[in-house]
């Protein structure tokens, strides 16, 4: 199958690649990319392992061909820490709240909060569950997960207020 | 000037010990994105494997014509049975003692059963070629109800074995038959059946299920040709077995094949097994030469690698009038699917399932079970539970509340009433089980004590005349569930697979500078092993956990051990790891001796040292002790401190749990609302509380799931109802409500620490209270037992059947 070429930002970076139109982006970045951050649990985009930020938006990326995404501002878990290495507030909180087991479906967790606390600064626990609805986690029954949510949002609450 | 000298609680704290909330180890690569799964695997020259799979039940192969697949561009082979055969790897051997079609030989017996194999440059090539293998069937008539498996004109599905007489476990009844399995004393529980006062009888049905851990199955394979060496890289939860039984199918020695477990997302018994994509990966790369990864998609999932459940249960107990259990009768028949795979110690075809006396002194039982082929998957594994004891607690769960219906009375007062009573453990059960330890009326008084069972109640009496004057749509319903598991398999002289003894191990290496690697037999999925296996040590040899690197799942170098399913890593490994500790101890209090100048027996341990009894200040760390067994010639020890035990439990664990659930239907719409989960759970002593109550969170989920919606049905030809996440249901946050945990603290008397296990209670338990709660809804309209899942249909159903609706 003939091949397109494509380019897009990914954590930054700007990236270019020849791939089949049909490639899924969640093969593109996992295998072209080499970013295996993101995952892919049910090929039918209902778990969500494989969200990653596009356009400042959150996608299932399994549900995305690269050729939708040609020329898109991706940002995958791999991008979230601050370019030093400093972990996002939301990393830290999921570690200090117990926010995950076997980490399979964090990757997508994370970056899918890291959408909501911007969509919503301040999320009750009720729009966090309904935030995430749409990430599935088979370990943890959520409740840490939203209590880690919660956490980092009050820190970055906290880390503004101080930068004022 | 103040004291800089740490104190003991300083010193015990540094530790991050037994009890400690320690932080996960683990947490740093997954918040990254670091984890290394199967999928992110990528060696060179790494071809991709994908089946062809059956789109019947049953049918007959009339032939496969590969020729229109090995012409796309990038297809290297395609593989089927009459590729397999010349090396006699077209059946495989179950761990029930059955064998299973690796490649499908002449019949198909499943939808979704492998066919053939495409291996190709990659994913989308693969799945390319696999749609243009054309396979030509004659369909054939299917068994898609366990009961009708063996009339005298079901149709006959395994040919290969239909001359055979004698089964795994005895003689088989029917062509269609696997196993009887019989336990108890028979003719003594009908005689109390006969002589009751009361008698409850149920059909109790647990519906199939599906583990589905949010990563499917797979591996990479991949065979050195130079050296000889088969590598696997997969989702195994017992990677030693792996390598054992890789090794008896391909003759290749046992030296030569190299199991690795990298990270799991998620096992919940689904990876517990032996899949036909790991015996045509390695098979693969052993003809091409190169490694060859194969990973399930989700449909491939949930229809061909390990089913649970599908038991029907048909129970009846006997009691005196004012409710005092006098027996228990059980008759299951267990549909296992086309090909007998459960997961079960070989002594043991239907599991522990004889533990369904429960939490209960019932004086005389009996049970025995059937196990039929039928035309869906094979698999019966342990769903987050130990073997077939999800399914015992769920019976004798529902039959207590049936019973306690016919009798007038409180479930919760009947439980109360038939306890086994503290004094009473070690109890040995009518069913041949010794309970090590309970405690079970503190902690059922703690429960209703605290959710106010009473004014629960009270509650409800109020929600039910309410409901009766018109003013309310919704009924209340109490759920009521005691459990006792039984978990931690050995004994070796008990429990084997496929003659395999179910030990543990740990080896431990001390450091020169005082820190130190730990080994296990075990595997982690998500239990965070690497952080409590730690904690354990801490405790046994004063080295701070964080100084202790805990490493499973590669069998070139982790000591032999049978794997982490059925809760059984920390009662068995876990025990492992405080005795290879408690070796580590003894060489380091003779090295202290020889160091301090004094006999052994005048040393004391105290938290990170030895020291000298009456003489604190003389003492030696265990820092100090490691830096000197490498360093400093000791008169007759050997330099170094290595430790390695191999742990044979010598009974298993019991740990136990109160669950109380409050739910609200909606009689015109069947949704059911839980309103309140409060979950006790004692599992002995707790080594990270935080780990605990994550676990008990996720287990009780995965119950949600089950009592509430999860179901893999199948029609009358055999066609799987719905095997997407489309229609199996997996709760979101917004379904999963607030879980409440508690705990009472009961040891283990025969564990080195005491630890019973906790992992899989949550579920074990917590279907039951569902189920019971939703039951309890409608008990004062006539209900006695209505089957699981409770979906909105089902329930708005039994509301329609009550006359409560419309």
């Amino acid at each position: 199958m003939s091949k397109m070429h494509v380019k897009m930002t990914v954590n930054g970076k700007p990236q270019e690649a020849l791939a089949e139109p049909r490639t899924l982006l969640i093969h593109f970045l996992r295998e072209e990319l080499n970013l295996t951050g993101p995952h892919i649990g049910c090929d039918t985009g209902h778990c969500g392992a494989c969200t990653v930020d596009l356009n400042g938006k959150s996608v299932k990326s399994c549900t995305m061909f690269v050729a939708q995404a040609n020329g898109a501002d991706v940002t995958t878990i791999e991008g979230i820490a601050a370019p030093d290495g400093t972990l996002h507030a939301i990393q830290d909180a999921f570690r200090e709240h117990h926010g995950l087991q076997c980490g399979f479906c964090t990757p997508g967790m994370i970056t899918r909060a890291y959408r909501l606390l911007q969509e919503n600064p301040s999320p009750s626990e009720e729009e966090i569950r309904v935030g995430i609805s749409g990430n599935l986690c088979r370990c943890t029954g959520y409740q840490n997960i939203v209590k880690s949510i919660s956490a980092a949002a009050e820190t970055m609450a906290a880390s503004r207020e101080a930068a004022e | 000037m103040t004291d800089q000298t740490p104190t003991a609680v300083e010193r015990a704290a540094k530790l991050q010990g037994l009890g400690s909330k320690r932080k996960r180890v683990e947490d740093a690569r997954f918040t990254q994105g670091k984890g290394n799964y199967v999928d992110d695997i990528k060696l060179p020259g790494m071809l991709f494997g994908d089946f062809v799979r059956s789109p019947y039940g049953h049918a007959r192969i009339k032939g496969i014509d590969k020729d229109a697949a090995l012409a796309v561009p990038g297809v290297v082979a395609v593989l089927t049975a009459e590729d397999l055969k010349p090396l006699n790897l077209h059946y495989m051997p179950t761990l029930a003692g059955d064998v299973q079609a690796v490649l499908a030989d002449e019949k198909v017996l499943f939808q979704g059963q492998e066919v053939a194999f495409v291996v190709a440059e990659n994913r989308y090539v693969a799945a390319d070629a696999v749609e243009l293998v054309e396979v030509e069937y004659e369909q054939l008539d299917a068994v898609n109800d366990a009961f009708k498996a063996m009339d005298a004109d079901a149709p006959l599905l395994r040919e290969d074995i239909k001359d055979k007489q004698e089964g795994a476990h005895g003689p088989r009844k029917h062509y269609n038959h696997i196993f009887t399995w019989e336990v108890g004393d028979k003719e003594a529980t009908h005689k109390a059946l006969a002589d009751a006062e009361v008698v409850a009888e149920e059909l109790i049905t647990y519906q199939r299920v599906h583990p589905c851990p949010l990563e499917t199955c797979g591996c990479v394979a991949s065979m050195d040709k130079v050296n000889g060496k088969l590598t696997i890289w997969g989702t195994f939860q017992a990677p030693h077995a792996v390598r054992t039984v890789a090794s008896l199918i391909t003759n290749i020695p046992e030296h030569n094949i190299r199991i690795i477990s990298p990270d799991i997302g998620g096992g919940f018994g689904n990876k517990v097994g032996v899949y036909p994509g790991y015996i045509c990966s390695a098979v693969a790369s052993i003809v091409t030469g190169v490694p060859i990864k194969w990973v399930e998609d989700r449909i491939e999932n949930l229809t061909s690698t390990a089913f649970a459940r599908d038991y029907h249960m048909t129970g009846r107990i006997a009691a005196t009038r004012d409710g005092r259990i006098t027996g228990l009768d059980c008759h299951v028949l267990a549909d296992h699917g086309a090909f007998d795979a459960c997961a079960d110690p070989t002594k043991f075809p239907a599991g522990f399932f004889n533990i369904c006396t429960g939490s209960y002194d019932i004086p005389v039982a009996h049970v025995s079970v059937d196990g039929v082929y039928t035309n869906k998957a094979p698999g019966g594994v342990a769903y987050r539970c130990s073997f077939r004891v999800t399914e015992a607690s769920y019976f004798i769960e529902r039959m207590i509340d049936v019973l306690a219906r016919k009798l007038d009375m409180d479930p919760a007062e009947l439980r109360m009433k038939n306890f086994i009573k503290q004094s009473q453990f070690p109890y040995t059960s009518a069913l041949g089980w010794e309970y090590d330890s309970g405690d079970y009326e503190t902690a059922m008084d703690k429960a209703m004590t605290t959710v106010d069972y009473a004014g629960l109640r009270a509650e409800q009496a109020e929600n039910r005349a309410a409901f009766d004057r018109g003013e309310t749509r919704s009924l209340m319903g109490i759920g009521v569930a005691f459990f006792t598991e039984i978990v931690g398999a050995g004994p070796v002289k008990n429990c084997d697979i496929l003659g395999l003894g179910m030990f543990d191990s740990c080896e431990i290496r001390i450091h020169p500078t005082g820190s130190a690697i730990a080994r296990l037999g075990t595997i982690s999925q998500g239990q965070g092993h690497a952080t409590t296996f730690a904690q354990i040590l801490a405790s046994e040899i004063g080295i701070p956990a964080d100084q202790i690197t805990v490493e499973e799942g590669d069998t070139d170098t982790a000591p032999y051990g049978l794997g982490t399913y059925g809760s059984r890593s920390t009662p068995v490994a876990g025990a492992a790891t405080a005795m290879a500790g408690r070796k580590i101890r003894a060489k380091a209090q003779m090295i202290a001796a020889y160091l301090l100048e004094v006999h052994e027996d005048d040393l004391e341990w105290d938290i990170d040292r030895f020291q000298v009894k009456g003489n604190p200040e003389a003492a030696k760390t265990m820092a100090e002790i490691a830096f000197a067994s490498y360093n400093q010639a000791i008169p007759g020890l050997e330099p170094g401190l290595e430790a390695v035990s191999y742990y044979d439990p010598p009974n298993m664990t019991y740990p136990f749990g109160a669950y109380l659930c409050v739910v609200d239907v909606d009689v015109d719409t069947g949704v059911t609302d839980v309103r309140r989960f409060y979950a006790l759970d004692d599992c002995g002593t707790r080594i990270n509380p935080m780990i605990i109550e994550g676990q008990v969170h996720g287990g009780l989920t995965e119950a949600l799931a089950i009592a509430m919606g999860q179901e893999i049905a199948y029609d009358e030809i055999g066609n799987v109802k719905g095997a997407s996440l489309l229609d199996f249901y997996l709760p979101t946050a917004v379904e999963t409500p607030v879980w409440e945990t508690d705990h009472t603290v009961t040891p283990s008397p025969h564990h080195p620490i005491g630890a019973k296990g906790v992992g899989e209670s949550p579920n074990v338990g917590g279907v039951s209270a569902f189920s019971n709660a939703v039951n309890d809804a409608f008990a004062h309209k006539g209900l006695t037992h209505t089957q699981m899942p409770h979906d909105h249909w089902r329930v708005w159903k039994t509301a329609e059947r009550l006359g409560l609706n419309g």
